[in-house]
């Protein structure tokens, strides 16, 4: 599914990303800890195709494709989806046009026609009970206002109808009260299948016990500095990050 | 943004002008430059009463008292009149009964234009009076609409069928001696529209004027004016396109609006005139005044404007609430690329009691293009209650392009309440990333960002207009961004 091999990036000509290996399998479920600063979003980006960011050495293959040098838009029509950290708002553009505007792009890149009012509108409301998410939002504009933890739904809700082969989620969990965090990991868990994957970028264990992991790893100062079963994610909570800082 | 992105930026602008098409079609022209000669054969070779022509002359007398404005925040190159022709006119019988007699290039020129002149073929509800240079070719729905004493013709007509009211109304909001450019228009104006709502009548369609300019060389100088009396209600549409030429072509027009008692008049325009080539090279000088009068009790007259064309635009289509209780509106996306000028905006005057205004105005500029709002608000002492409410949104793409905003305030009435609001933004990195995230590549990210920020004054468009200005406003940035 993902294969990403010796990858280095830089942003404003600051290495941030020092040699990073991981191999995704479909069904798998990662997990990405680590401390603030570390390098998840920016490896989150880098994945998605983000232009700001530099990559000066390595690759990732995804479904097979040397994706290094696609657009973004191409990586997100072959099935990659980033669930952001910080959504952003696009004021005045409402969730149901974007929402078309995206499923259709997809369709077209898989030589599918545009989806009919109608059956869009079908997806929309099967979707929107997956992450509970009331007609008020997606009647919206995009994040337009929403609170943090409307915003983290969206993106699970846009996660849902864009059915991606690969998922990565950065922080998803942040900012929400456990009501939110129960409704985002259930939704994350009611898309699971066999040939789809799901990377998990989180601070805190607690989204863990929802999400269960096959692998944790320990992102650090650019590098994959631990890797292990979902038991390194309840050390990580008991101990902290310092011995890891101690350590590397 | 990113230097990848600028660096995008700077690739400005592979769009193609899709009127940019030229009909051969046998044009009457008359020789270049302005003189009473020429005035007197305008007015000769329309047929004009007398007073007309009194009209006109002593409009041109008064303009060669006068300057060009120097104001505006745009770059005015130096106009040499006497190398202007003030009218031209398909040479073929000038105003058509029938479908079947006008010259098929023309219905061929409309249609390419999506304006079929043949009523059977055209859009349902919406009646289209179409002036190619200086005349007027056709006005669709003619019958239907004088049923119910709906007067909808050429200003031509209007003046040799409808002489009391032309004389009753004709410069009494844009008097003569306005502006500039407002007083040649007065003095070689061609043709244009002219629209009568009787008392107490809703229009039940759309009314719309099509301008075209063709002939090389030649200045359009129309003049439309709008009637509406107490209890009458009309919305009116104006479109216009003009062929791709390397010099640059002038048009001035004037619009008048008059709205009696509890009137209410909705003028909306897609301004789409050709916009010069991606080195400034060409396009339309559009210089127009427009003005309406809320001069009834409750009445109320709304300017929604997508300005997209002309290489220099200067415009700004304002109101006078002299009523009480009147109610005036302004919606205006302007859109600049390239070399291209704007210098648009609006003027409410509050004279009667309670009147109340709106002004929404969104800049977008690209390229190396300037975009100036400036906005006049005069509260008068007895406009006991007046409200004005401005919201001045200025959008950039890219950073070397300008945006501008000029607001003036005169308040001379203590109770009015008057609130401005004004961002600057950008087109986001971050945005552009999000869209490209989900499956949209930059172009369409852009036109999606651009018409969601334009979205409420897109909304005061006539459904018909609204889905045509959306796509322009996409194509008018194409290649701006990736
Ligand atoms: N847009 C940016 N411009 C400059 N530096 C950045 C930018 N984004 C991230 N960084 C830097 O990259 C490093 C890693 O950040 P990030 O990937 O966001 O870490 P994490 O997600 O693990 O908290 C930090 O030092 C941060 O300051
Ligand atoms: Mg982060």
């Amino acid at each position: 599914m993902l294969e990403i091999k010796n990858l280095h990036a830089n942003i404003e000509g600051k290495e941030i990303l020092k040699g990073i290996d991981l191999i995704v399998k479909p069904g798998e479920v990662h997990a990405i800890m680590g401390p603030n600063g570390s390098g998840k979003s920016t490896l989150a980006s880098v994945l998605a195709g983000r232009d700001i960011f530099e990559v000066t050495d390595g690759s990732v293959s995804f479904l097979g494709k040397d994706i290094l040098d696609l657009p973004p838009e191409d990586r997100a029509r072959m099935g990659m989806f980033l669930g952001f950290q910080y959504p952003v708002e696009i004021p005045g553009v409402s969730m149901v046009n974007f929402m078309k505007a995206a499923i259709n792009e997809h369709r077209k890149y898989n030589n599918l026609d545009p989806l009919s009012a109608s059956d869009f509108l079908k997806l929309m409301r099967e979707k929107k009970e997956i992450v509970e998410i009331t007609s008020t939002l997606t009647n919206r504009s995009v994040n337009e206002g929403f609170s943090g933890g409307e915003k983290k739904k969206n993106e699970i809700f846009q996660m849902a109808m864009l059915d991606p082969k690969l998922a990565i989620l950065d922080e998803t969990d942040s900012g929400l009260d456990i009501d939110a965090l129960r409704i985002v990991a259930s939704g994350v868990n009611k898309l699971r299948t066999q040939h789809n994957a799901t990377i998990v970028i989180t601070h805190y264990q607690r989204l863990l016990d929802h999400i269960v992991p096959d692998f944790v790893h320990v992102l650090y100062k650019g590098r994959i500095v631990k890797s292990s079963g979902k038991e390194l994610a309840l050390e990580l909570e008991e101990k902290g990050y310092e011995w890891i800082k101690e350590q590397y | 943004m990113s230097v990848e992105n600028d660096k995008i930026l700077t690739e400005v602008t592979q769009n193609e002008y899709k009127y940019g098409f030229t009909t051969s079609i046998e044009t009457e022209l008359i020789p270049k430059g302005i003189n009473e000669d020429v005035v007197r054969l305008i007015s000769a070779k329309k047929e004009e009463p007398e007073w007309m022509l009194e009209f006109r002359l002593k409009a041109y007398r008064h303009w060669l008292t006068m300057k060009m404005p120097k104001w505006p925040h745009l770059k005015l190159p130096e106009i040499d009149f006497q190398d202007v022709i003030y009218y031209a006119a398909p040479r073929k019988k000038p105003k058509y009964d029938s479908i079947d007699e006008v010259d098929p290039e023309l219905i061929d020129t409309f249609n390419r234009l999506g304006i079929p002149l043949d009523e059977q073929k055209h859009l349902a509800g919406v009646a289209v009076d179409a002036v190619m240079d200086s005349v007027s070719v056709k006005t669709t729905f003619r019958e239907t609409l004088a049923e119910l004493g709906i007067i909808f013709c050429s200003f031509s007509e209007a003046v040799k069928e409808h002489p009391d009211l032309v004389k009753k109304y004709m410069g009494s909001v844009v008097p003569y001696t306005d502006n500039f450019f407002a007083t040649l228009n007065s003095a070689v104006f061609s043709d244009g529209s002219f629209c009568y709502i009787p008392k107490g009548v809703r229009c039940p369609m759309e009314l719309s004027t099509y301008f075209r300019i063709n002939a090389a060389n030649t200045g359009q100088f129309e003049r439309t004016l709008i009637v509406a009396s107490d209890d009458s209600y009309v919305s009116y549409l104006e479109g216009c396109t003009a062929p791709m030429r390397d010099e640059n072509q002038l048009h001035a027009a004037i619009v008048e609006i008059i709205a009696h008692d509890n009137a209410e008049v909705k003028y909306s325009t897609v301004q789409n005139w050709y916009p010069g080539d991606k080195n400034g090279k060409g396009g339309i000088y559009n210089f127009v005044t427009k003005r309406g009068i809320c001069k009834g009790d409750n009445s109320k007259i709304s300017w929604t404007q997508v300005e997209t064309g002309s290489a220099i635009t200067w415009k700004y289509p304002s109101c006078i609430l002299k009523g009480n209780n009147t109610t005036s509106e302004f919606y205006s996306v302007a859109v600049t690329n390239n070399h291209q000028q704007a210098d648009t905006g609006t003027k409410m005057i509050h004279i009667g009691k309670n009147s109340k205004s709106t002004i929404i105005s969104k800049g977008i500029s690209a390229g190396l293009s300037q975009n100036s709002y400036r906005g006049l608000v005069k509260v008068l002492k007895s406009a006991d209650g007046a409200r004005n409410f401005t919201q001045c949104d200025s959008m950039l793409l890219g950073d070397k392009c300008g945006a501008h905003t000029f607001p003036y305030l005169e308040i001379d009435n203590e109770s009015a309440i008057i609130e401005h609001e004004a961002t600057t933004s950008k087109i986001g990195e971050d945005q552009i990333f999000y869209c490209n995230q989900r499956g949209l590549d930059t172009e369409n990210a852009i036109g999606l960002i651009i018409n969601g920020y334009a979205k409420e004054v897109l909304n005061k468009l006539p459904m018909e207009f609204a889905v045509e200005a959306q796509k322009l406003l996409q194509i008018s940035l194409e290649g701006s961004v990736g």
